[in-house]
């Protein structure tokens, strides 16, 4: 795995290491080249099977139909494929667990810098990362056994499968990530600004707010998109705890399907090519990848544009 | 610097087989139980030809998850007996199970339905010929949730006026004049499903014919129609009666009015067709070429032997004696 | 942003009290995460201890719940977990080296870098359509352990680059050049100088990335692992099933039974997990030190 020998420069005889020298120094880069350029195969091999049988399904579903469609039923006549519903579920899952996260994770990251003694964070943050660390199957598990039963309580009335408590748990799996990430933003507003404002007789909480937060703003909201793109692409969450009906609704205690749960839900059977239901795990897999993708793109370029000179 | 540098990689590669030997006793220590699992299988019957010989090899099984856990408590027993032969099973649906039995990727297809024509066409032209074989009979189930006090029975009409197509029940008070006027939330097994075919045949008069909006919920998995109807006050849905048999405790079993009787599905309704129109046969279809080889006619014929005990474990009522004999001679010619 | 409004006593007064109430909302606020991971590990101690048993090391999965247990998904996830560290590590870290030590800093080579940080943003379930599409379909490997481990490459390649890219990035100028002024090759420069005091950083990330690939589920649906698979897989076509699968699996089961089992499962795979991570941790500290 690692063959390495300190270099004995002096013990090997000059010609010997200038021959091995001329191969490895040739033919090295390359192969290490061909490592880095797996991942363009990669991307590239993504976009291309996702287009190959798009472009299939395509032909039998006009784009724009697909796109602005209120009714997905791809199996059942009469059938319809319209990924609204989808996009729809995907939204809605992923809008609860932004409004859970986001002032949780936040205020998370406020208090781990502006007021956590040293002691307390160094609990604190590697319990969250902890939290990041969970396959998301067991919180799916956890959606189903323990937050929605406590749901039903309240809102007696709440299907088993529902929008609820799946957005709420995928919001605990994105917390950390938005906490953290902030956390670091924060963390690199240089302390001579802090120091500033506590001169002038700021409070912390006023520092938090209009110093370090404003200067930080960046990675800050680079998080908050990256955790958006992760929640909308999370999938055994919803597919454990959301049910399977493709409807477009706006009320979180009803079941609704997602994007990725239902191209786990086609799947679970073996879909045998050429199928339209094959075409349509592609079909809504290239909708995803392309939102996805770009809110990585944006989150990256947030990240870059904004960031504050000191 | 130099010097110390050596170490390092070192301590690294200590690590590394550390770990590796580590992950290697965990597996190990995971095989190593293997061997002690075949002293408890005494009460399968073992079949005359493979008493002899070992039997190794692979039958791929795929298709109907109704007929699964008859499938699964075969082969986990005949496993038992023949610990060499492997048999994968998947679960999705008799559909998809006669897809792959057709292009030859699977030996035996689990069936909740005959096969369609167009299946059976599709075979025909790849070339491949099968045997049929019945194994046992289940009764399809309708379910409420056991907190629904006032649905006491269902005639077919009404199961066809919720679940056909086009159909206009919004709630139960749609269904039988007084009652509530609650949203029903109505659950059925996904279209891939046998399941779904005998339902829609039998109830709404042509297969896949079912109505298809946001109010019903089709599942993939027939364990998630269970958890739905058993979680929503006001649900109703359908499956394999062996699904009711193992959460008895957490739905209400909807006796069927088919206008001569009102009956409710059990092993004798089943047995003796007065549970109408929802029984139907279990079917296993095994590809001719496959039954040449030793392990699958052994499984085939241990199936057959073990049908009748097994059945009844997980729900579904076994065929007679006889019935089953006769199916082993047809295997055999 | 108004100016900070200060001086008079009054509202000093009134914006210490303001501090103090956000003091404790922000400190509930970090609560609840903490307390969800409580009620997340409750919950599932309290499910699955009791069904915690050396059955669930020995017993293949089966339909009766009291003798179900983990065995060809604790294999299988072990097998995966094997034969994907060498290569993952193999093709990250010669990456990682190509990028760090190799390339200049060209427009490629940024491309790549921002290709490789997209990548990593990849919902799991496109790698399972990726792996879907080529290693099963296309490259006709069936759903094997194979098409698996292949899969899973690509899904933790982005993680890994980008972990061991940082730890070469550590490494110290001045190795490098002590080791160009010995005369050494560009090669040998890396792969005695610099990878040495990289690599504990690198393992690090490639465990950390491993740790995630166990618990990963919905690419290995995508591709197929089955539902009941009650032996080993012996080679690499075999079919094959990991534990989130099986928990999974057990999880849509209705019966309570089964759900205890996939509690029991989960815990055996949060300790997988532990361990794993305390490895890593463990060797971060031990050699942090001495860079």
């Amino acid at each position: 795995m690692n063959k390495t020998s300190p270099v004995a420069v002096n013990t090997k005889s000059m010609t010997f290491r200038r021959s091995k020298t001329r191969i490895s120094d040739k033919i090295i880069p390359i192969l290490l080249g061909l490592c880095a350029l797996l991942s363009v195969f990669t991307t590239i091999g993504i976009v291309y099977t996702l287009l190959q049988e798009s472009v299939i399904f395509f032909k039998e579903v006009p784009v724009w139909s697909f796109l602005t469609g209120t009714t997905w039923s791809p199996i059942l006549p009469p059938k319809e494929f319209g990924v609204l519903p989808l996009l729809g579920g995907t939204l809605l899952i992923t809008g609860i667990a932004i409004l859970f996260a986001v002032p949780i994770g936040l205020a998370c990251a406020i208090y781990l810098n502006e007021y956590a003694p040293a002691r307390v964070r160094g609990v604190v943050k590697p319990v969250l990362e902890v939290l990041a660390g969970v396959p998301t199957i067991v919180y799916g598990y956890f959606a189903l056994e323990t937050v929605t039963p406590f749901l039903q309580k309240i809102f007696p009335n709440m299907g088993i499968f529902n929008a609820l408590s799946a957005g709420i748990v995928v919001g605990i799996m994105v917390l950390p990530m938005i906490s953290s990430l902030s956390e670091d933003a924060m963390r690199a507003v240089p302390k001579s600004l802090r120091h500033g404002a506590y001169a002038l007789g700021a409070t912390r909480f006023e520092v938090a707010l209009k110093i370090v937060l404003p200067a930080a703003l960046s990675g800050v909201v680079s998080s908050f998109v990256l955790a958006f793109s992760r929640a909308i692409g999370e999938t055994m969450i919803v597919t454990v705890a959301a049910g399977a009906t493709p409807q477009l609704t706006l009320n979180p205690l009803e079941s609704i399907q997602t994007m990725t749960s239902y191209i786990v839900q086609v799947s679970m059977g073996d879909v045998p090519r050429g199928t339209i239901e094959y075409g349509t795990i592609f079909a809504v897999g290239l909708t995803l990848f392309v939102i996805t993708f770009l809110l990585n793109i944006l989150a990256q370029w947030v990240a870059r544009r904004f960031r504050e000179e000191y | 610097m130099f010097r110390r540098r050596g170490r390092k990689p070192a301590g690294i590669l200590v690590l590394v087989l550390m770990l590796s030997t580590l992950l290697a006793a965990c597996g190990g220590g995971t095989s190593g139980g293997a061997s002690g699992e075949n002293k408890e299988n005494g009460s399968a019957q073992q079949t005359e030809e493979n008493t002899s010989t070992a039997l190794t090899g692979t039958i791929e099984i795929d298709g109907s998850s109704t007929l699964h856990p008859l499938t699964e408590a075969v082969a986990e027993e005949f496993g038992a007996a023949n610990p060499d032969v492997r048999i994968p099973i998947g679960t999705g649906g008799t559909g998809a199970g006669f897809k792959r039995f057709n292009n030859s990727e699977i030996a035996v297809s689990n069936a909740s339905r005959p096969i369609k024509d167009s299946e059976a066409e599709e075979a025909k032209a790849n070339g491949i010929t099968y045997h049929e074989v019945l194994v046992a009979y289940d009764g399809l189930s309708v379910v409420v949730n056991p907190s629904n006090e006032f649905v006491d029975k269902l005639t077919v009409d009404e199961l066809k006026k919720i679940y056909e197509p086009n159909s206009t029940v919004k709630t139960w008070a749609d269904v039988r004049e007084g009652w509530p006027a609650e949203e029903i939330k109505i659950y059925s097994p996904g279209t891939d499903h046998g399941t779904f075919d005998y339902f829609t045949e039998a109830i709404n008069g042509e297969a896949q014919a079912s109505r298809n909006d946001s109010q019903i919920t089709f599942s993939a998995d027939t364990n998630a129609v269970v958890q739905g109807v058993a979680g929503d006050k006001n649900s109703i849905g359908y499956f394999g009666f062996s699904f009711y048999e193992e959460n008895q405790d957490k739905l209400k079993l909807v006796p069927i009015d088919n206008g001569t009787a009102t009956v409710a599905p059990s092993m004798e309704t089943i047995k003796d067709n007065s549970y109408a129109p929802l029984s139907r046969p279990l079917l296993l279809y095994v590809n001719d070429k496959e039954l040449e080889r030793p392990e699958v006619s052994a499984f085939m014929n241990f199936y057959l032997e073990n049908a009748a005990s097994l059945a009844g474990e997980v729900g579904f009522v076994p065929l007679q004696d006889d019935q089953y004999k006769a199916e082993k001679d047809k295997l055999a010619k | 942003m108004e100016q900070l409004n200060l001086g008079d006593s009054k509202g000093i007064n009134r914006r210490r009290r303001s501090d103090q109430t956000l003091h404790i909302i922000f400190l509930a606020c970090t609560s609840i995460g903490i307390l969800a991971l409580m009620a997340l590990i409750v919950t599932i101690v309290t499910d699955g201890i009791f069904r915690l048993s050396p059955d669930l090391f020995t017993n293949y999965p089966s339909r009766i719940a009291d003798k179900a247990g983990l065995k060809s998904p604790i294999v299988g996830t072990i097998y995966l977990l094997l034969l994907m560290a060498p290569l993952s590590f193999i093709l990250g870290v010669g990456a990682a080296i190509f990028l760090e030590e190799y390339a200049g800093r060209s427009r490629w080579v940024r491309l790549i870098q921002l290709n490789i940080s997209t990548l990593a943003g990849v919902p799991s379930i496109i790698y399972g359509i990726l792996g879907l599409a080529i290693f099963v379909r296309g490259m006709n490997l069936g759903r094997s352990l194979l098409s698996g481990v292949l899969t899973m490459t690509l899904l933790v390649l982005p993680i890994i680059i980008v972990a061991a890219q940082e730890a070469l990035r550590a490494v110290p100028k001045n190795r490098r050049d002590a080791s160009y002024a010995l005369g050494a090759t560009k090669w040998q420069t890396v792969s005695s100088a610099v990878l040495p005091s990289a690599i504990p950083g690198i393992m690090t990330g490639v465990i950390l990335a491993l740790s995630r690939a166990i618990g990963e589920t919905a690419p290995l649906i995508m591709i197929g692992a089955l539902t009941y698979v009650a032996f080993l897989p012996e080679n690499l076509l075999d079919s094959f099933t990991v534990m989130p699968i099986q928990i999974f699996n057990w999880i849509s089961r209705p019966s309570e039974a089964f759900h205890e089992l996939a509690a029991s499962g989960i815990i055996l795979l949060l300790i997988m997990l532990f361990i794993m991570n305390i490895i890593a941790v463990w060797i971060r500290n031990k050699y942090s030190k001495n860079i």
